[in-house]
């Protein structure tokens, strides 16, 4: 084991600096700071980084070593919390789930809080509108009854309805890559109709009906305009705007 | 036994700050989660039932119909029997004297301008931010429409081929 080693080492300095997996990216970030300024400005930042790793990578390089008071949320940074969806390239991406290498590192890359919801500092954005929604829409179990002494059991073909749909994280890059939300954030948003989608069509659930009423208010289903903007930005390629169609042919036949 | 105490004392006065004091007792309750469709205080309740489905609906069927009507209405008038050069006065009388034309013209007047209006009732509704602005293009585009829809009408059925 120590002879390849060695070897590798041995290898390394003959090839030189063109073997470094490193690579000069730019960020260019959208900044903006309310004790500061009331307007957001673009700012560069250049990094020495491995095109393999992600552009949270890089904001990270960036907080922790060059600009501490660059702000962002990210939780579990492997795209299962939803925290750091993010418009990377002018595409809602989450940036723990986005390498260099596939955003052309060529070109600064953009970087800017998504778009529809209040930026309260840098990439940080006011989530509030986006979880109303998601409470309105009365995501949790809803039965009549006496309670099962077991699970409530489900057939494999029941749960299938609605798999697609559950795969949901909440990290708001559908609803921000809304036209409609952009400019009325009165719309519930894909996002909101995606987790009513996952009850209206368990099998389990009682509550479909109220749902439903709910969706068909004047700022529901209705207002979508089937830009299939939520299903290119979802970073769990959830079939968002088929789901809100399933909805809304629910509404009209109401069989579901 | 001295050992216990002292763990415990230095325990709740570190643990004290942090999670030892309760910002809600008896006279200042947690705030409760509100119910589901309580938004804000200021958002106004739906009251429009279920005319935003009617008015989709109303789309993709007049979509549906108007292709036909649409589609024929172009044959009819600019390619069968020599084009468009053989349109004029005499022309129009001759169909007009058919109910069945004045009924096609009639279906397509109403159902194009309503399809029409309904289609610039959500672009205004998507892209005018202020209510006063949606309030004058939505006014000016009904009136619009009102007229246009009466004035045909009248057209379709007091149409006089002996006029002078």
């Amino acid at each position: 084991m120590a002879t390849p080693t060695l070897d590798k080492e041995d290898a390394k300095p003959e090839a030189g600096f063109a073997d470094s997996p490193y690579i000069t990216v730019t960020f260019r970030i959208r900044r903006f700071n309310p004790e500061i300024s009331a307007d957001a400005t673009w700012e560069d930042f250049q990094l020495e980084i491995d095109p393999k790793e992600r552009v949270l990578d890089g904001l990270h390089k960036i907080k922790w070593d060059l600009d501490g008071s660059l702000t962002f949320r990210r939780s579990c940074a492997h795209g299962i919390c939803g925290s750091d969806a993010m418009r990377i390239n002018g595409k809602n991406r989450l940036a723990c789930k986005t390498l260099i290498k596939d955003i052309n590192p060529a070109k600064p890359i953009t970087v800017e809080p998504i778009k529809g919801l209040t930026v309260l500092k840098d990439l940080v954005v006011d989530m509030d509108p986006f979880f109303q929604a998601y409470r309105d829409v009365m995501p949790f179990l809803v039965t009549t009854g006496n309670e099962p002494t077991r699970e409530r059991l489900q057939s494999a073909e029941d749960r299938e309805r609605f798999d697609d749909t559950t795969k949901c994280i909440l990290c708001a890059a559908c609803t921000s890559s809304c036209p409609v939300f952009w400019n009325d954030g009165q719309y519930f948003g894909p996002a909101a109709i995606v987790n009513a989608h996952r009850f209206i069509f368990d099998s389990r659930d009682e509550a479909g009906e109220q749902r439903l009423e709910i969706l068909n208010d004047k700022d529901g289903v209705w207002r979508c305009r089937t830009t299939f903007n939520c299903t290119d930005a979802c970073p769990r390629g959830i079939e968002v705007t088929k789901a809100i169609q399933e909805v809304k042919r629910a509404l009209i036949t109401r069989r579901f | 036994m001295s050992t216990d105490t002292t763990v415990d004392k230095t325990g709740g006065s570190s643990v004290g700050p942090v999670e030892g004091v309760s910002l809600y007792d008896v006279d200042h309750p947690a705030p409760v989660i509100e119910a589901p469709r309580k938004r804000t205080s200021k958002t106004p309740r739906s009251t429009r039932g279920n005319f935003e489905m009617a008015a989709w609906l109303f789309m993709r069927l007049s979509g549906v119909v108007l292709v036909v009507l649409v589609l024929g209405h172009l044959l009819i008038q600019l390619v069968l029997d020599g084009g468009v050069s053989k349109i004029g006065f005499a022309f129009v009388a001759g169909r007009w004297a058919s109910p069945f034309w004045q009924v096609w013209d009639l279906l397509m007047l109403w159902l194009a301008m309503l399809h029409g209006a309904n289609g610039l009732r959500t672009v205004i509704n998507d892209y005018a931010e202020r209510p006063n602005t949606r309030l004058w293009l939505k006014g000016l585009l009904y009136t619009a429409t009102v007229f246009t829809i009466l004035l045909g009408t009248l057209v379709i059925f007091t149409f006089d081929p002996n006029i002078r």
